[in-house]
C-alpha cells in the first residue's frame, strides 16, 4: 500500500486551477480546458482511492469520466463553433441572452 | 264518453298552435282560420259534455281522466290526470266559448297586421294551456298549464316587440309571474312533503286532519301564486303594462280568463283555506285592498285599456275577496268571474272597436261622441257599462251583490268596503262611457271614425247578449247548487242586514258614483290634454298609488344593491383568493430571478458556493 497524499495534493492543485480559470477566464475554449483539468483532477483521485482501497471500481469510474469528458467535448466544442460564427466572439460574457 | 272527448278539449287548440308555429309561411294563407275553427270546435266538445254531464246525477258528474303516468321518483308518483267536474266543465265552457268569439274578432282586428299568423298561433297556444290549467287533476298538471299561460302571456303581450315599451312590458309581466310561481311550486312541494301527493282529492280530503301551521303556510303559499297571476297587491303592477299587447289579448287573456286562474287556484283549493283560517284572512285583506286598488287607479287614467285594466284589477279583487268568504263565497267567486268574463271581453274588445277607429289612439280626452258614429259599438258597450256598475237586472249586477251580501255577513266592513269599491267602479266606467261615446267631439285632425266591420261587431253583439243575461244562472241558486259537490255547502244565512237592503244600498252607491261622474266629466268640457294641476289623489292615482315606486324601492333597489355588493365581494373575495396566490409567488419569484442573470460564470460561481457548502456540511455532520 503507498501514500496516496502527493497524488491527492496534486490532485486538488489542479482542481483549484480548474475551478478558478472556469471562473475568471472569458474565452470559452480556455473555460472549456479548465473543466478538463478539474475533470481529471477528479480521475486522479479516483484512481488514487482505488489504488489505497485495493479495488478497481474508482479506476472504472474514471473511465465513465473520461468517456463523458469525451461526449462533452463534442458537444461544448460545437456549441462554441456555432456561437462564435453567429457573434464573431468567443467570449461566454457575450452570450448573456438567455435570463430573466 | 267524458273520457273521449276531453282529452280531445285540450289537443285541438294544441294542434292549431303545432301547425301554425311550426309549419310556418306556409300556413299563412289558411292558418288564421283553422285557429279560429279549432277552439269552436273545442267549444262543441265542451258544450257536448256539459249537457251529457247535466243530464247525470251529481255524484256521476266528476270524472277523472287518467292519460299516462307522467313521471314516477320514489315515493311521488304523478299523473298525466284530467279532472272533469262541475267547477271545471264552467271553465270549460268560458274559455272556449269566449275564446271562441276573441279568435273571431281578431280575424278583423288584426287583418291587416303581417305577423297573423303567428298571433293565432299564440293565441291557440294560451287556449290549450288555459284549459290544462283548469282540467288538471293535480296541482303539477296544473303548474303545467299554469306556467304555458304565463308563456302565451309573455309572447302575446310583447306581440309587437318592436316597441321597447311593449317588449319592456313583457319582461315585466314575465318576471312579477316568476314571484308568485314561486309560490305556487313551493305550494307544489309543500303539498307533496305533506300529504304525499299532489292530487285535489287527496290534498282537499287530507287538509282538514293535517295541522293548522302547515295549512296556514300552504294557504299563504298559494295566495303568493295567486296573487302573481291575479295582479293582486302587492305583484299588481304588471297588469297595467300588460296593456301594451293587441287588444283581443288583453280582452282574452289580461280580462277574462288567465287573470282569474288565481280565483280558480283559490276555490279549487278551498278545503286548504277552510282549514286555515289566518290564510283566509289574509285573502280577504289582499282581495280588498286590490279592489279599492284597482278602482282608484281607474278613475285617473285617460288611457281607455288602462281604465279597463285597473277596473279587471279591482273585479278579480271581488272574486278573490268571494274566495276568502270561505264556502258562502266560492260560488259567488266563480259566478262573479263567469259574467266579468262576459262583461269584460265585452268592452275591451269594444275598446279595441274604438281604437280601430281611432287609428289606434288610446287616449280618451281624444275621442268623444262616439255614439253616433259607432252605434253598434256603442250600444254592446254601453250593456258590458250597465253590467259592470251593476245597474240592476244585468249580469253584474246578480254577480256583484251577491259578494257584497256575503262580505256584509263577514264582516260589516269588509262590506262596506266592497260597497265603496263598487261606487268607484261606477265613477270611472261612467267616467269613460262619457269621455268616449257622450261629450263633445274631441278628434285629433284626420281621424274619420266609423263602425267596425261585421266581424269584429258579431262577437260583441254575442258578448253584450251575454253581459245581459249571465244572471240567469243565479235562477233558483243553480250556480250553488251545481258548484255545491265541489266547494261545498253554503252556510245556511245567518242573521245580519237582509238582502233587498244590501242590493238598495249598493243601488244607491252605485247611482251616487254615476252622477258625481256626470257632475265632473259630464258636465264641463273635457281638456284634449291631461291638466297638470292636479290635487295630490288625482296625482297618486295617475301614478298607479306608486306601484311602480313601490317595488323600486323595495324590491328593485335593494336587489340592485345586493347584487352589485355579490358582485364585488365575487371580485375581490372570491377572485382575490384565486388570482392573489399567483400574484404572491410571481412576486418572490420576481425577486430570486435577478439572480438568472445570463453570465455563465457567475452560475458556474454559484455552483461552486454549493458545492463548498455540501461539502462542508457533510464534514460538520461526519465530524465524529
Amino acid at each position: 500500500m503507498t501514500d496516496v497524499t502527493p497524488y491527492l495534493i496534486v490532485s486538488a492543485v489542479l482542481f483549484s486551477i480548474g475551478a478558478t480559470g472556469v471562473l475568471i477566464r472569458r474565452n470559452a475554449i480556455v473555460v472549456f480546458m479548465c473543466i478538463e483539468l478539474m475533470l481529471n483532477a477528479a480521475n486522479l483521485s479516483l484512481v488514487s482511492f482505488s489504488n489505497l482501497h485495493g479495488n478497481l471500481e474508482g479506476q472504472v469510474t474514471a473511465f465513465f469520466v473520461m468517456v463523458v469528458a469525451a461526449a462533452e467535448v463534442v458537444i461544448g466544442l460545437a456549441i462554441i463553433m456555432t456561437i462564435f460564427r453567429s457573434r464573431r466572439s468567443a467570449s461566454i460574457d457575450d452570450a448573456s441572452l438567455l435570463k430573466w | 264518453m267524458v273520457s273521449n272527448v276531453l282529452p280531445l278539449v285540450i289537443a285541438l287548440p294544441l294542434l292549431g298552435a303545432a301547425v301554425l308555429l311550426i309549419g310556418g309561411r306556409r300556413t299563412d294563407s289558411w292558418g288564421p282560420y283553422l285557429a279560429t275553427l279549432l277552439p269552436i270546435a273545442s267549444f262543441v266538445c265542451a258544450l257536448v259534455l256539459f249537457v251529457h254531464t247535466l243530464g247525470q246525477p251529481d255524484d256521476a258528474r266528476s270524472q277523472s281522466v287518467h292519460l299516462w303516468t307522467w313521471f314516477e321518483a320514489g315515493k311521488l308518483n304523478v299523473g298525466a290526470d284530467l279532472l272533469y267536474d262541475q267547477l271545471s266543465s264552467l271553465f270549460l265552457l268560458l274559455i272556449t266559448g269566449v275564446g271562441s268569439l276573441i279568435h273571431v274578432y281578431s280575424l278583423g282586428y288584426m287583418a291587416h297586421d303581417e305577423r297573423k299568423r303567428r298571433f293565432f298561433g299564440y293565441l291557440n297556444l294560451f287556449v290549450a294551456a288555459m284549459l290544462t290549467l283548469v282540467l288538471a287533476a293535480n296541482y303539477l298538471v296544473l303548474f303545467l298549464g299554469w306556467e304555458g299561460v304565463g308563456l302565451a302571456s309573455y309572447l302575446l303581450i310583447g306581440f309587437w316587440q318592436h316597441k321597447p315599451s311593449a317588449a319592456a312590458a313583457a319582461k315585466k309581466a314575465f318576471v312579477m309571474n316568476r314571484v308568485g310561481d314561486m309560490g305556487l311550486s313551493l305550494a307544489i312541494a309543500l303539498c307533496f312533503t305533506t300529504f304525499g301527493s299532489t292530487s285535489f282529492d287527496v290534498v282537499n280530503a287530507g287538509a282538514q286532519h293535517a295541522g293548522e301551521t302547515t295549512m296556514t303556510w300552504l294557504g299563504l303559499l298559494l295566495l303568493l301564486g295567486a296573487c302573481g297571476k291575479s295582479a293582486q297587491v302587492p305583484l299588481q303592477a304588471w297588469l297595467l303594462d300588460a296593456m301594451e299587447g293587441p287588444t283581443p289579448v288583453s280582452a282574452l287573456i289580461h280580462a277574462a280568463t288567465m287573470v282569474t286562474a288565481g280565483v280558480y287556484l283559490m276555490v279549487r283549493s278551498h278545503a286548504i283555506l277552510d282549514a286555515a283560517p289566518v290564510a283566509r284572512t289574509a285573502v280577504v285583506v289582499v282581495a280588498t285592498v286590490t279592489l279599492l286598488w284597482g278602482a282608484i287607479i281607474g278613475t285617473a287614467k285617460d288611457d281607455i285599456k288602462k281604465v279597463l285594466a285597473g277596473s279587471t284589477m279591482s273585479q278579480i279583487g271581488y272574486m278573490m275577496l268571494a274566495a276568502g268568504l270561505g264556502p258562502a263565497g266560492y260560488a259567488f267567486a266563480i259566478f262573479h268571474l263567469l259574467t266579468h268574463g262576459f262583461f269584460k271581453a265585452n268592452m275591451f274588445l269594444g275598446a279595441g272597436s274604438v281604437m280601430h277607429a281611432m287609428d289606434d289612439d288610446v287616449d280618451m280626452r281624444h275621442y268623444g261622441a262616439l255614439r253616433r258614429a259607432m252605434p253598434v259599438t256603442f250600444l254592446t258597450f254601453a250593456m258590458g257599462y250597465l253590467a259592470i256598475i251593476g245597474f240592476p237586472g244585468f249580469s253584474g249586477f246578480w254577480s256583484k251583490d251577491k259578494i257584497i251580501d256575503a262580505a256584509w255577513h263577514e264582516h260589516w266592513w269588509i262590506g262596506a268596503l266592497a260597497l265603496f269599491g263598487a261606487g268607484i267602479t261606477a265613477f270611472y266606467m261612467t267616467r269613460l262611457m262619457l269621455m268616449t261615446f257622450f261629450t263633445d267631439r274631441r278628434w285629433r285632425e284626420g281621424v274619420h271614425p266609423h263602425e267596425s266591420p261585421s266581424i269584429m261587431t258579431g262577437p260583441l253583439v254575442v258578448l253584450a247578449a251575454l253581459s245581459v243575461l249571465g244572471g240567469v244562472m243565479l235562477l233558483g241558486s243553480w250556480i250553488q247548487d251545481y258548484l255545491a259537490p265541489v266547494v261545498g255547502e253554503p252556510p245556511e244565512e245567518s242573521s245580519g242586514a237582509p238582502a233587498w237592503l244590501i242590493s238598495l244600498l249598493a243601488v244607491l252607491v252605485v247611482a251616487g258614483g254615476v252622477a258625481l261622474a256626470w257632475f265632473l266629466v259630464g258636465k264641463r268640457p273635457v281638456p284634449q290634454a291631461a291638466p297638470t294641476d292636479v290635487r295630490w289623489p288625482v296625482a297618486v292615482a295617475r301614478q298607479d298609488l306608486f306601484g311602480d315606486e313601490i317595488n323600486d324601492t323595495f324590491v328593485v333597489l335593494p336587489g340592485r344593491k345586493l347584487t352589485g355588493a355579490l358582485l364585488e365581494i365575487d371580485r375581490y373575495g372570491v377572485d382575490g383568493l384565486m388570482t392573489g396566490g399567483p400574484v404572491a409567488v410571481g412576486a418572490f419569484a420576481g425577486i430570486f430571478r435577478k439572480a438568472q442573470n445570463g453570465f455563465v460564470r457567475s452560475y458556474a460561481l454559484s455552483v461552486l458556493g454549493g458545492a463548498v457548502v455540501v461539502v462542508l456540511a457533510l464534514m460538520v455532520v461526519n465530524w465524529q
